[in-house]
């Protein structure tokens, strides 16, 4: 680009930095400006609006906002660990740390917040930290391995977002908060209460109207303890301080623009400094025209628009923003919106508030009815529609809309009785209207076609569901069917097909069809996608429904998939593997030497396979049986490895053996193991059992993981491994042997009754309305009255349960299916052939047709379609 | 090793009906009607070392196609799952899901594929 190019020099590539670059991309200025950005953190842009999610398995590469391309394409020069020292307003001259001086035509600081350390002694202490940056985080987390207690000065969002990473980290948390509230400026003091009930009993200890006047340290000078303005003295490894942030202004000062009495720099409502028209400030080193600096991202990405629109030649201002927020905490919902003190003249509250469930809901209401903010704990889930229906009359009585579900008058308002001008997702500011354009204009016909067309969701993720009700209302209004049929066959979900078969004990694919089938398909075959769905859902209700256990067993061998049809996994030249259960990963010596043994003798490739078991591979379908009476007889059952039914539960060494140990990991992955054995699912059920926080078994990978305590177990649910990783989510903590079983029985049984086919736990949760929280209140608190059914359902599953195995190899009748060809039983099949590799061997593949592999990304039961 | 061809007495009941696959020029005696499950399929090995899948739906008719698998290479047609598109018979690949008509044999997801069709009859024998 040639010199006289004009430039743009940003200061800062924080969150809102970043969203200025796009919006100069999307205004097509990076074509006609030079852009260099100075970014002082050692990586470019991430989320860190989402920075705790990090605690939670993501990854800074997860978090970043920044693509390499986008950067790359519009050819901005982006400085990273390159902070600007230095600004001449007379020259228009930065000055970076490497020496680079940038000449500007405009200058853009968006150079975010610091967080505010009160003055303490020995606040810098070693074991003090901030909770800004992911380099802050990974401080945190390196000094927490070798502490056991942690302390948080400040109750506000941060502090608590802070208090349970500590937490997760396997600290024993503390919160220290000077107001006499938790959360003061989102809550008042109902919610204060409920949400302080909700967070002790979760296991944090909370210190309210305290103040922290001292942090104590020992003798090599690390932090030991706080003294607190009550006189007494807490005992912390570490000290996390989140108590506010100040605007990072000093870079401003030192160059002579104007900031407030208060810190921020000075602008306009275009964001212009008041001091210097080449000079713009926007996101939280700001001052903004109305008086405040914003400490949320929404108002700056506004803000950054604002500029990007303003060097364009548009008209564009901002002139204040909103400071609703939502957040989930450890698992409970807190949002406030709108004016949630009540500080308009003349309203009246409508208040909810349960305090046995740590739930409390206020709204404020004017006079004539308008809705003018609120405060929700505990539940918010009608956060994203309330907050849209802010500033107006909604079409039903206030208190409607905070009653619980169930207590009477509760109404669930639609996002389709919104006005178009209602903000569906405050943090990019995207209006109703412009979701419904999407669809009906921009054809987008899924949510995340249409958070890519609006921005909408891309940001905290609150307004999500509200986006999805919000899309489907249209699809349906426009005309389209959203058909949420199993397949071809069926119109209902995979949910209602087990109620059907639950409720009318239906015991027959075929009945199934030909009286609850889409009209064209009864008296039809089916398909596969139906039936080996609806033959795993007559699997797990067999002994309830009075259907046969065993999978083979008269029509419903037609319906499994073809893995259990052979009860082992067809491989790709037509051989099979073998997986003999290894309950916990435990195995006698004996055992082994018979598995060893039976490969040497049938020729098997043997592995050891990534969930505690012996994988043998490359058997023909006629040796299946022969493999199997000897493995019968050594005392093994089938492991299940081809069924959608539970896998292993894997164990740590636990108590028993490992110095840090405190539950014996390995009996409770046995007996779990045991439990569930055989059980028939939507999806693969993976577990795993932890003798403690250090979680070798990696239990937080698993459907359900359970990872010991010193007082019992802590239950996770929803991890996954695979392609799409996600870290379990703590259901309950600190759970008996007994209560442990009784609460897996139950989520297992909802799991199988709710789920989709082929939806692992990770993506159930994840989909289903209201999430883990609703989860936790049907199988912890019972809230559907369903519990009894769904222990008695695995009651019956666990009484019933028989190796498939051993009873097939003594039924001539399915073990005339083992052969290779019908008409030449004792002729193996020629086409599965191997070659040696490694001093064992692998399959001889047949030549293929070039140009008819198919794609790689198929996964197991995925039909390419 | 030399194939057995001759229909072996594995299949103890039978209906009397013999399962026959139309070849080039002749008729091959497969196995009993009652060796085929109605949705599941069974592999029958030709007089030329081809191999064919032969199916039964739930109404009786017989199809029967080649059990190779044209995707893999692997002969594992027989153990697809089968079912109805559009009012046609299919089975789909074990290994890879390809669906293929068991009366055309045309691959229904991939165009340029197919697999030889068999014509299929049970009789009196
Ligand atoms: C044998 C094994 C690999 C090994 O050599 O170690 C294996 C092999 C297969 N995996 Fe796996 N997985 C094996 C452990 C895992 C693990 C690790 C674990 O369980 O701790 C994972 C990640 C954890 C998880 O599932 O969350 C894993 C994630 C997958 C996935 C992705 C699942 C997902 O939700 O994303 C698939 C594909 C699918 O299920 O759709 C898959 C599918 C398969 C299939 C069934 C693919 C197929 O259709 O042929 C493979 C069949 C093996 C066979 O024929 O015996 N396998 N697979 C492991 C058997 C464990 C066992 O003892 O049962
Ligand atoms: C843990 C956490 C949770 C949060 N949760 C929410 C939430 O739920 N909702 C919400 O709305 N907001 C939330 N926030 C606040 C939100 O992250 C900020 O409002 C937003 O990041 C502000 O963007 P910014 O670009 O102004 O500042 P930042 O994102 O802080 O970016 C400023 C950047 O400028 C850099 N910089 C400073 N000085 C210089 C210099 N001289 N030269 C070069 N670079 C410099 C800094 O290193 C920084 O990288 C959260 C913040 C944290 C820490
Ligand atoms: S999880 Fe804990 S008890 Fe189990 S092996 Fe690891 S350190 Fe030992
Ligand atoms: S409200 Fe935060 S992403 Fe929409």
């Amino acid at each position: 680009m040639s010199t006289d190019t004009p430039t743009i020099v940003l200061v800062g590539h924080g969150m809102v930095g970043q969203r200025f670059l796009q919006a100069l991309a999307e205004r097509g200025l990076t074509a006609t400006h030079r852009v260099v950005v100075l970014c002082e953190e050692p990586r470019p842009a991430y989320d860190r609006v989402q920075l705790t999610s990090y605690f939670s398995g993501r990854t800074p590469g997860d978090l970043s906002l920044t693509d390499p391309a986008f950067i790359e394409a519009h050819g901005i020069e982006l400085r990273v660990g390159d902070p600007a020292l230095a600004v001449d307003r007379a020259a228009r001259e930065v000055t970076a740390r490497s020496g680079l001086v940038v000449r500007y035509d405009v200058l853009v600081l968006a150079t975010g917040s610091y967080p505010f350390v009160p003055p303490v002694p020995n606040k810098d202490a070693e074991g003090c930290f901030v909770y800004r940056t992911i380099e802050d985080l990974l401080a945190i987390e390196e000094y927490a391995k070798n502490s056991t207690t942690g302390a948080v000065v400040g109750g506000g969002l941060l502090g608590l977002e802070a208090a349970g990473a500590l937490q997760g980290l396997g600290l024993t948390s503390h919160i220290v908060e000077f107001a006499p509230r938790l959360m003061p400026v989102q809550v008042d003091e109902g919610g204060g209460a409920a949400l302080l009930r909700t967070i002790e009993d979760m296991g944090l200890s909370v210190h309210t109207g305290v103040g922290t006047q001292e942090i104590v340290v020992g003798e090599d000078g690390a932090v030991t303890g706080m003294r607190l303005s009550d006189g007494s003295e807490l005992a912390t490894d570490l000290v996390v301080f989140s108590a506010g942030v100040r605007p990072r202004d000093q870079l401003a000062r030192d160059c002579g623009l104007d900031v407030g009495e208060r810190g921020g720099i000075t602008v306009d409502e275009q964001c212009r400094t008041v001091t210097d028209p080449r000079v713009f400030a926007i996101g939280e080193c700001a001052l903004a025209a109305d008086g405040r600096v914003y400490g949320l991202v929404a108002p700056g990405y506004e803000q950054a628009e604002t500029v990007a629109a303003t060097l364009a030649g548009d008209g564009s201002a901002f002139t204040g923003a909103d400071l609703s927020t939502k957040l989930k905490l450890l698992g409970v919902d807190v949002a406030s919106f709108g004016d949630a003190h009540g500080t308009t003249g003349d309203c009246l509250d409508v208040v909810y508030s349960d305090s046995r469930a740590g739930l409390y809901k206020k709204l404020v209401v004017g006079r004539d009815g308008t809705l003018l903010g609120g405060v929700l704990v505990g539940d918010a889930e009608a956060y994203g529609t309330l907050k849209a229906f802010t500033g107006s009359v909604p079409p039903v009585p206030p208190e409607s809309l905070v009653l619980p579900a169930g207590a009477g008058a509760s109404v669930r308002l639609g996002p389709s009785a919104l006005p178009d001008d209602a903000i569906i997702c405050s943090c990019n500011n995207v209006r109703k209207g412009t979701v419904r354009e999407a669809v009906t204009v921009h054809r987008c016909t899924t949510v995340p076609e249409v958070k890519k067309c609006t921005k909408a969701g891309t940001t905290c993720g609150s307004c999500v569901k509200v986006l999805g009700r919000l899309v489907e209302a249209e699809l349906e209004a426009s005309g389209v069917e959203v058909d949420k049929g199993l397949c071809g066959c069926f119109s209902q979900s995979r949910e209602e097909l087990y109620e059907i078969v639950l409720a009318l004990r239906v015991t027959s694919f075929r009945d199934l069809l030909d009286r609850h089938g889409r009209e064209g398909a009864r008296g039809g075959d089916g398909c596969e996608v139906c039936k080996p769905a609806v033959g795993s859902i007559i699997a797990s209700l067999a002994p309830t429904i009075g259907a046969s256990t065993h999978v083979l067993d008269g029509e419903q061998a037609a319906l499994q998939d073809t893995n259990d049809h052979f009860l082992a996994n067809l491989q790709k030249n037509g051989s099979y593997s073998v997986v003999p259960r290894i309950p916990g990963g435990e195995i006698t010596p004996e055992k082994l030497i018979v598995i060893g043994e039976i490969a040497r003798d049938f020729g098997l490739y043997t592995k050891i396979t990534g969930g505690q078991r012996i994988d043998m591979f490359g058997a023909r379908v006629e040796q299946l049986p022969l493999i199997w009476t000897r493995l019968v007889d050594a005392g093994f059952e089938s492991g299940h490895a081809y069924g959608k039914s539970l896998r292993t539960v894997k164990s740590c060494v636990g108590q028993t053996w490992c110095r840090y140990g405190v539950q014996d990991s390995v009996r409770m992955a046995i007996d779990l193991e045991l439990r569930y054995r055989g059980l028939r699912s939507p999806h693969k059920l993976k577990s795993a059992v932890s003798g403690c926080q250090r979680e070798c078994a990696e239990a937080r990978s698993k459907d359900f993981g359970v990872i010991a305590t010193a007082s019992g177990w802590n239950l996770y649910v929803g991890g996954n491994g695979g392609a799409t990783p996600r870290h379990a989510d703590l259901l309950a903590q600190d759970l008996s042997d007994a209560g442990l079983v009784r609460l897996i029985d139950r989520f297992l049984m909802f799991y199988i009754r709710t789920a989709d086919r082929l939806e692992r736990t990770s993506v159930w949760l994840d989909r289903i309305p209201g999430g883990l929280d609703h989860v936790r209140d049907v199988v912890v608190h019972d809230s559907l009255g369903i519990c009894d059914e769904l222990e008695n359902l695995m009651a019956a599953h666990v009484a019933h349960y028989r190796d498939e195995w051993a009873e097939t190899i003594s039924d001539p009748g399915k073990l005339a299916r083992f052969v290779s060809f019908v008409n030449a039983p004792d002729t193996p099949d020629p086409v599965v052939a191997f070659v040696p590799e490694r001093d064992q061997m692998k399959p001889d593949l047949p030549l293929l047709a070039i140009g008819l592999r198919p794609a790689d990304d198929v996964l197991e039961g995925t039909a390419t379609r | 090793m030399t194939p057995t061809l001759e229909t072996t007495d594995r299949t103890l009941e039978t209906t009397g009906l013999k399962v026959r696959l139309r070849l080039a020029d002749d008729w091959f005696t497969v196995c009993d009607l009652s060796a085929l499950l109605p949705g599941r399929g069974v592999a029958a090995l030709l007089p030329d070392g081809r191999q064919a899948a032969v199916f039964a739906d739930r109404s009786g008719r017989l199809f029967a196609v080649d059990n190779r698998d044209p995707f893999t290479g692997a002969a594992v047609l027989s153990r697809g799952l089968t079912g109805t598109h559009r009012g046609r018979p299919f089975v789909a690949s074990p290994l890879l899901k390809q669906r293929f008509d068991l009366e055309s044999g045309r691959c229904l997801d991939d165009e340029t594929v197919r697999v030889t069709a068999y014509e299929a009859v049970a009789v009196p024998l």
